[in-house]
């Protein structure tokens, strides 16, 4: 009851409570058709999926892209019912994910490319962490001075301090009661350092705001109602980053959450084959480069190639999500209705920032 | 040839060593199997445990109502089990579901307020489950909080199969070392055997003597055995080459000499003296006679002594019979018995003692003096039958030669009966004794007692 009251309030609190994008790959007169499920923008993805097809005539792809809540809500929904939906589900909301899992809704896959995943990035054989993408600060060139650019929690806090300082009111977040993934970094975050809660307070004094999606985050900062932007997804941050000189990109040097969006091929798929195809390509170095010029897998190592500010030796720092049952402690209900109280705490709401 | 040989015995011993292994690896890998999963889930219960006993101490009371503020420690220590799905739940005092999945399975008694372990299903898995119960007495808060958690049975299978594929790495190990030296061990204990094997093959066909082979215990009685019988062989092949060479040396004199008596009565003219060599060739035909029994009676009693069974018999019946066989013989009456009270019992066969007795007796009767005793005795472990005088015996150069097939100092192949007394006493394992005594001769049968 609880977890079906769970689903219920992700369909209703979705964005949009059907697919917000469809969008067909692969020749009309293919035999198969794959159709994915995904969170992640059909502009991003779609390219990958292209040199995918590149390897595999005769298949077409339907790609439907989905809000989080929208995804977990449907494929929950599938599973229960033992419908046959999405062949291959991809979501960046990797918690959600694990409990459809952990619920016995995904078909197990074993390959040298799966078997090759570190630990973190596999569980059951049956999900996969098929990108790369840290959790980073993105600041306005134009208005922050290089000197106060924060590189760490440390460093944002010591800017949030002063009664005075410039930015109480211009620091931004997602709003982890609107975005999916917002939560996951957010949680995330409270497991990972005592930081995030002393960052939470800090937020609240300075009257931080809190907002839905990605990119109003990220036009917020690039027309300067932010300077500051924290917890942004870097493969949209870094996207923008590079066609908007305005912008940068920070990875926090005290930790950088590293999210892999997870793969699953549901235990109701149709064309289970060609969705294991899929996730094999997703993985191979193949696929691994496509994904790279997606930005979807960003070398952390390498900053170079990134428009991603390091700063430092990165390696030690990442903190991947790894996929396993632990997450499922984010969707616990009395879990979240505390860690909720504690969030609003800090950003009361305010009513008046719709999506 | 063939049909004589059966399995041999390596096969035997594999045959064996391989059953014992199989058998005790079966035992052995069930019990491991038994003993990996009683072990498996013994430490995954208290992992279960341990992740209940602190999502309980995680609940609080707040505004009248059981919070659980899920602590991620409990959620990490299930994870030690990475493979596992996860199914958990709490139920307030009236059984409704605080947080969790609703169809986590309730525990199946409710009584007591331990930990409740039971096996559930677990979507379509099958899972074990832990219930812990925590008691609240709060003002605003009473009853029973109950956590239920549960998880599928992925790392204790591992668990167990890990524990089961050690055990059989080591008897798979332990049985490949007991096999090579069972197989070792059986090439050394037959090893005997085809020395022996070769030694009876290099022998020479003729050569009857006893193997003198060091053998271990169990293989000695056979080779015992197999001595005992080359040595039956070759006295029975003894005594044939002994009865013809004794007809050859005897005969061939006796009848020689009647051949030429009666030639000499064919020619001769004279009645009285005809008739006086017709009574000689009589004399002699009966002498010939008489040694042709004997000769005959010997390789018989040698015979028999080797080949007829042995039984059990009383020394004093054997002494009985050759009294009573002597009774009628000339002077026989004045022979005295002298027996003891008790049974005297050796294994042997009673017609060959009889005739080895009356031989000497007969001895006694034609060249000893009275008083004759036939008796028998017991003496150092030994049993004796024996024949005494009165008389001082063959002197000592003839007594060296006594017992030899052609000592015979006397007309009626006395030195013959000797013989035959002599090889009895071989056949039943004992001697024969000839000495004077302080009051006359003795010639007796010295016996090993019977082994009951």
């Amino acid at each position: 009851m609880i977890r079906a009251a769970l689903i219920a309030w992700a369909l209703m609190t979705a964005p949009v409570a059907a697919q917000e994008l469809v969008r067909d790959f692969g020749p009309e007169s293919a035999t198969e058709t794959l159709r994915l499920r995904s969170t992640t923008d059909i502009a991003v993805l779609g390219p990958v999926i292209e040199r995918f097809l590149e390897t595999r005539p005769g298949l077409r792809v339907a790609y439907e892209q989905w809000g989080s809540n929208a995804l977990y809500g449907l494929q929950a929904s599938d599973c229960a019912a033992g419908r046959a939906g999405a062949d291959l589900v991809i979501s960046s909301a990797v918690h959600q994910m694990v409990d459809l899992v952990n619920e016995g809704c995904a078909r197990p896959h074993r390959s040298a490319i799966t078997a090759a995943l570190p630990d973190p990035l596999v569980w059951r054989d049956e999900l996969w962490g098929v990108t790369r993408e840290p959790a980073v600060m993105v600041y306005n060139r134009d208005l922050v001075p290089p000197a106060q650019v924060p590189r760490s929690r440390f460093d944002l806090l010591d800017l949030l301090r002063p009664t005075e300082s410039p930015f109480r009111g211009r620091v931004a977040t997602y709003d982890i009661e609107r975005s999916g993934l917002g939560y996951l970094f957010a949680f995330a975050d409270s497991m990972e350092a005592t930081t995030f809660g002393g960052l939470m307070e800090s937020f609240g004094r300075s009257g931080a705001i809190a907002t839905c999606c990605s990119a109003e985050i990220i036009d917020g900062v690039a027309e300067g109602r932010y300077l500051v932007a924290y917890n942004v997804l870097g493969s949209y941050a870094l996207v923008r980053a590079r066609r908007d000189p305005r912008l940068g990109v920070v990875a926090p040097l005290d930790y950088t959450l590293v999210l892999s969006r997870a793969a699953m091929i549901p235990s109701t798929a149709g064309q289970p084959r060609a969705a294991t195809q899929l996730v094999d390509f997703l993985l191979s170095p193949e696929g691994r480069v496509a994904l790279e010029q997606a930005l979807l897998i960003v070398r952390l190592e390498d900053g170079e190639s990134t428009a991603l500010d390091l700063g430092g030796a990165a390696e030690t720092l990442q903190r991947p999500i790894a996929l396993g049952p632990a997450l499922l402690i984010a969707l616990d209900a009395h879990k979240q209705a505390l860690f909720r109280a504690r969030w609003r705490d800090a950003f009361p709401e305010t009513g008046g920032a719709a999506p | 040839m063939a049909e004589t040989r059966s399995w041999s015995l390596k096969a035997r011993v594999a045959l064996a060593v391989g059953a014992v292994l199989g058998l005790g690896g079966i035992v052995v890998l069930s019990v491991a199997l038994a003993y990996g999963r009683q072990a498996a889930r013994e430490a995954y219960d208290r992992l279960l445990l341990g992740a209940a006993s602190d999502i309980a101490a995680s609940i609080s009371i707040r505004d009248g109502a059981a919070l659980v503020d899920m602590p991620a420690s409990a959620f990490q220590m299930l994870a030690l089990a990475p493979e596992d799905r996860i199914r958990y739940r709490v139920t307030g005092p009236d059984g409704t579901t605080l947080t969790g999945a609703e169809d986590a399975p309730a525990p199946p008694r409710q009584d007591g307020t331990g930990p409740v372990f039971y096996d559930g299903a677990l979507g379509a898995e099958p899972g074990r489950y832990v219930a812990v119960t925590r008691r609240f007495a709060e003002r605003s808060f009473s009853g029973p909080v109950r956590v239920i958690i549960g998880q599928t049975l992925r790392a204790r299978q591992a668990l167990a199969r890990d524990i089961a594929g050690g055990a059989l790495v080591v008897l798979a190990t332990a049985g490949l070392a007991i096999g090579l030296f069972a197989w070792l061990a059986t090439l050394s204990a037959l090893r005997p055997l085809q020395r022996l094997g070769r030694a009876l093959a290099r022998r020479d066909p003729v050569d009857l003597t006893p193997i003198t082979l060091p053998m271990p215990t169990e293989i000695a009685p056979m080779l015992g055995a197999l001595n005992g019988f080359m040595g039956r062989l070759d006295r029975q092949a003894a005594a044939s080459r002994n009865l013809i060479g004794d007809a050859a040396h005897q005969l061939r004199t006796p009848v020689a000499a009647i051949r030429a008596q009666a030639q000499d009565a064919q020619e001769e003219t004279d009645p009285a003296r005809r008739d006086r060599l017709l009574a000689r060739i009589h004399e002699r035909s009966v002498g010939l006679s008489r040694l042709l029994d004997r000769m005959l009676d010997r390789a018989m009693i040698i015979h028999r002594s080797d080949t007829a069974p042995r039984n059990a018999i009383d020394l004093r019946d054997v002494a009985l019979e050759i009294y009573e066989a002597l009774e009628d013989a000339p002077g026989g009456a004045a022979i005295r018995l002298d027996l003891p009270p008790g049974p005297v019992v050796v294994r042997g066969d009673a017609l060959s003692l009889v005739e080895a007795g009356k031989n000497l007796a007969a001895n006694a009767l034609a060249h000893g003096r009275a008083p004759i005793r036939l008796g028998v005795a017991r003496e150092d472990g030994t049993l004796l039958l024996f024949v005494r005088d009165g008389g001082p015996g063959p002197a000592p150069a003839i007594l060296e030669g006594l017992g030899a097939r052609f000592a015979s100092h006397a007309p009626g192949g006395a030195g013959l009966g000797l013989a035959i007394a002599r090889e009895v006493a071989q056949s039943h394992g004992g001697a024969l004794r000839l000495g004077p005594r302080e009051d006359g001769f003795e010639a007796a049968l010295s016996l090993p007692r019977a082994v009951a």
